[in-house]
Order: structure tokens, then sequence, then C-alpha cells
């Protein structure tokens, strides 16, 4: 299945993707080159086949933890990784005009 | 212990009663390996990051350990390493992408927990494709790494770094990591045993997420045993991690030496058919004579959906990759770009700039593969394959105890070889993704070398969920019979 630029355009917005030109193109082909090959799921009957939705067979089983308070990262050691931060927030550009 | 090059000639288990008899320290062991990286890995690349300073304060603990009669076990005091896909407290983890530069966790991955629990001592980082994603180490936004075997070939991957740095003797155990064959795939082009246990076997808490319902820690050796003694450590349930299985873990250890009399091993023969290379095929083939040998039942078995599996795989898996990929967006940690174009624009030039082509390409093709109008064509549908992958799997395991086949269709292919062509680079992984997608255990045993190009060639053995020690089991059974492979040629020149 061929994507058109547009298309390409598309998903890089939804994905949060700057594409420069060259890589729109590239990716133009590469993508439609992918479609193509797994369009031959459609060669398969799947009607009333359950999806596998979990991988492991007793998931969903598995206890969860209390629902206790436990300690976490300290906010200090949370936001000293981030590449600004204004006391223990992550900063972020502007977003209201 | 007469030398440095004798103390790397040991596996992972005999270095282990090496120590444990005081007829070495760890601070020899982790010297020898310290001195075996700097001078090999120029040419290698395996590693990202040496941790030396860390790595002697552990030995130096190890062997005080040792003098109090204190030793944790067979790890204790061993020099290791793990892919840079897990979190390092205190060391930088990039996942060998731009968009984590200078990123410092503030915790461990569960797995980088238990080993140092276990007295191992941390040499440092692998290389890897970036984000573990790629069939060649090529895609690391660092550097490429290099099959020892012959530099000119790609180690495989994603855990590329990790099956070099064995093959090229830097480390005695290492970790990495399997999405759709990324342990087995690299173990098998550098001739090392490589383990994807079950899904859920081992935690993957602190493991950088690509996709979450494929990926599994797991462990490469020099020798089966090796990689069961790291199994041993990292297996079990981690609360931390609720798909994390509850289901004690077996004896690892103990199963190794059973033999093959009595399994039945289950052939796929359209495994050994059309895409195979002659050379692997002809290996794979007296690997199982071999096994008949021995003891074991050769039964056909049918995986009709088998070539329904690539495909399957390259919708799901990159569209939890677009999900779990939209975390590094230069907030909260790694790479930021583009700050004065507002928060969107921010977003779109820090991942522009932070990943390479092939984590793109990804995000673009799973953003497309859920977007509305096309999730039940494509993401629903693969999984419902994955169903009947699954199926097809549970009624071969009705006739036998493993499957064994190739774990790739050829041995290392050369850099460069598959760069510009990603689908081709896809269908490296035919007979691996399978198994991650049914989530059952794989592994990856030497089985020789190609008769031609004198290249390890892989044997994979599937097994029973949570089936871990039939595989091992068989593996070793093999191992035992064939002896050990030769040294590597490509760093002796």
């Amino acid at each position: 299945m061929a994507l058109s630029l547009d298309e390409v355009r598309r998903i890089a917005v939804l994905a949060r993707l700057e594409l420069s030109p060259e890589e729109e193109q590239l990716f133009q082909g590469q993508l439609s080159a992918v479609l193509d090959y797994v369009a031959q799921l459609e060669e398969l009957d799947v009607s009333g086949v359950e999806p596998m939705t979990h991988a492991l067979a007793e998931a969903g089983a598995a206890p969860l933890r209390p629902d206790e308070l436990q300690p976490s990262l300290p906010p200090e050691e949370a936001v000293r990784a981030a590449p600004a931060r204004e006391g223990t927030f992550f900063k972020v550009p502007r977003i209201i005009e | 212990m007469s030398g440095a090059g004798e103390l790397l000639d040991l596996s992972l288990t005999g270095l282990s009663a090496a120590l444990a008899a005081g007829r070495v320290s760890a601070r020899e062991a982790t010297e020898a390996a310290l001195a075996r990286i700097e001078a090999t890995d120029g040419r290698v690349g395996a590693f990202l990051a040496v941790t030396a300073e860390r790595a002697r304060e552990r030995a130096a603990a190890a062997d005080a350990r040792a003098a109090r009669g204190a030793r944790l076990g067979p790890l204790d005091g061993v020099p290791l390493a793990v892919k840079d896909l897990f979190l390092t407290r205190g060391v930088a983890t990039t996942a060998a992408s731009r968009i984590l530069a200078g990123f410092v966790p503030p915790y461990d991955a569960a797995v980088v927990e238990r080993l140092e629990a276990a007295g191992a001592v941390l040499l440092g980082k692998l290389n890897l494709d970036e984000f573990a994603m790629g069939s060649s180490n090529e895609n690391s936004a660092v550097k490429p790494c290099h099959n020892p075997w012959d530099l000119a070939r790609t180690p495989g991957g994603s855990s590329g770094g990790s099956a070099a740095a064995l093959a090229a003797r830097q480390a005695f155990g290492t970790l990495g990591t399997d999405t759709g064959g990324s342990i087995r795939e690299p173990a098998a082009f550098c001739g090392v045993v490589g383990l994807k246990p079950t899904y859920g076997r081992v935690s993957r808490y602190g493991v950088v997420a690509f996709a979450s319902s494929l990926d599994q820690p797991g462990p490469l050796g020099r020798t089966v045993g090796d990689a069961a003694a790291l199994l041993q450590v990292i297996a079990g349930r981690d609360a931390r991690d609720l798909t994390s299985s509850t289901r004690p873990v077996d004896d690892y250890g103990a199963a190794l030496e059973e033999g093959a009399r009595g399994l039945t091993v289950g052939v796929p023969r359209a495994w050994l058919a059309e895409g195979v290379e002659a050379g692997v095929a002809r290996r794979v083939k007296e690997a199982l004579a071999l096994y008949e040998r021995l003891g074991a039942k050769l039964v056909d078995v049918e995986l009709p959906h088998t070539k329904y599996g690539i495909a399957a795989y390259y919708l799901i898996a990159p569209a939890e990759a677009s999900s779990n990929l939209a975390r590094y967006d230069g907030v909260r940690f790694g790479l930021r770009e583009g700050g004065a174009g507002g928060l969107k624009g921010m977003y779109g030039a820090t991942r522009a700039a932070g990943f390479g082509a092939e984590p793109k390409r990804r995000i673009m093709l799973g953003t497309y593969a859920l977007s509305a109008g096309y999730y039940d064509a494509y993401y629903l549908r693969a999984q419902k394959v994955r169903t009947l992958l699954r199926r097809d799997f549970e009624r071969a395991f009705e006739r036998c105890d493993v499957i064994a086949g190739p774990v790739t269709p050829a041995v290392a292919f050369r850099l460069g070889e598959k760069v510009a062509d990603p689908l081709a680079m896809y269908l490296e992984d035919v007979f691996t993704v399978t198994c991650n997608l049914a989530a059952l255990p794989g592994l990856s045993v030497p089985c020789g070398l190609h008769p031609e190009q004198q290249l390890p060639v892989g044997l994979q053995l599937i097994g029973r969920p949570f089936d871990e020690a039939t595989l091992l089991r068989a593996a070793r059974a093999l191992e035992r019979e064939q002896g050990p492979l030769p040294r590597p040629a490509g760093l002796e020149a």
C-alpha cells in the first residue's frame, strides 16, 4: 500500500516528529514497502479469533501490591535528570500566550 | 592461574569455581577483563561505557567477603557486563540513542540489583541498536559493534555488544534483552549461548521499554552452564513489574546434565527448506541427527503461521514502541532542542534531533497502525494472528518437549550490507519473532561453524512456557557432545 507524502506528514504530526523533506521521501518509500509486506495478513481468516491481549497467560491474575503508601523517589531526585528545571518542577516553554 | 590469557579463557562457572577455591581473586579476574577490554574494544566496539572504578571497588568487596568465608554464590566476584538498556544508578544509560544524552538514572533495573546483590562485578554498559531496534547493532547512535569472528561483519542485534563482548573474552557473562530475537540472533552470530526466557520470567523493571508485551531480559554466556547460572539469579517475581510471573523458579543447574535421552524434539521441516542458506541448514541437520544419536526422538511438527510472524511483529512491536517512545519529549530527561518554538515545537525538534532513523521509522509505522481507521485493519488483526501463532505452538508441544531449528537463515552478514533496506533487515528475524509473539522461551546454542565461511551457526531451541530447564538441558547435551568452538579468528590477527 503506497502512502502519500501528505499521509507521511500527517503521521509525523501525530507522532510529534519533525521530518526533513529528505526523511519524508525516504519514509514514504520504506513505510510503503513495509505496509505492502504486512498486507499478507489479509490472507488469513481471523473471524472468531480472539486477539492475544496478554502475553502472559496468568496476566491479570498476579497479585497486586497492597494499596499502601510506600517511599518513592524524592522530588529532587525525580527532576534531577531534567534538561531544565526550577526547584522541584520541570521547566517547559510557555504554552499560554 | 598462570596468566591473564588463561584466566580469560575460563567460563563463568569455571571462574566461579576458581574463585571459590581461592586459585584466583576477583581483583585478578577484574583486572584481566579490564585489560582485555582496553586492548581489544577499539576494534570490537562492544562497550559504550566501562565502569572500571566501580568494578574495582566491587571486586575488592568480593575478595573481602571471600577472605571472611562469606562468599555470596556462583556470581560473587565474577566480572559481567549489561546491555545499555538496563538502568544503572549513577551510571549513564543511553539505550544507544542521542535522545538520552546525559541521562543518569536514579535507580537500578531489577536485574542489575539482583546481579549486584549476588556479588557480581559490573564492568560496564554494552552496545546495542538504538532502543533495541535492529538486527545488526548498526543502528547504535554511538558506534557500530563488530563481530569478533570477522571484524567486517555484524555481531547481530540488538544485543550485539552483549554477544561480542563474550566472544572477545572481555566479560564472563552478559545480559541482553530480546523483543524479536535480540538475544538469540547475536548469540548465534558470535558463537555464544543466548537465552530469551518466557515472557514474565525475568522482571522488566528498569529496562528501557521498546515493546512491552514482547521485551524480555535474558542471559548470554560462553557456555550453557554460564547462561543457566545467570538466569538463576535474575529470574523470579518482582512486585514492581506486574507482568512478572509468580511461578517458582526451577533449579536450572540441576537440569543441565540430564542428557538428551528421552527428550522428544519437534522439527518444523519448513524451517529448514526455503530461504535457509545451505551451510546453516547442514549444521542444524547435523545437530538434529546428533540428538537422535544421544537418545532423543525427532518428530515433525507443523507451525503453519510462522510465515506471518514477521508481518504481525512489525505491526505490534512498532505500535507499542510508538507509545513507549512518546515519553522522550525533552521535558523530564535527556536531550532538549528547540525550546524557543513553544512546547509543541520543542517536542518535535527534540525528537527529530534525538532519534535515529530506525526509531523514527518504527514510531511512524506504529503511529499509523494505531491511528483512527487503521487500528482494526492492522493492529487488531496482528494481535489475532498472534493468537494463531500461539495455538500452533500449543499443538506442537502436545507432541514434543522442545522445538529445534535455525536461529537465522544465514550466518553473520557484512556491516553495511542491509542498512539501506529495512525490510531485508526485518526478515533476519523470521525464525525468532514467533517465540516472542507467543511468549515462549527460546535459546540459541552454537552448533558448529559454517562449512565454507567458518562462522558460527546457532541452533534455536524453543520450549513450553516457563520450561527453560528443558531448553538448558537439551542445549547442554549438544554442547557436551560437540565440544567448544575454536577461538574467534577476528581478533587474533
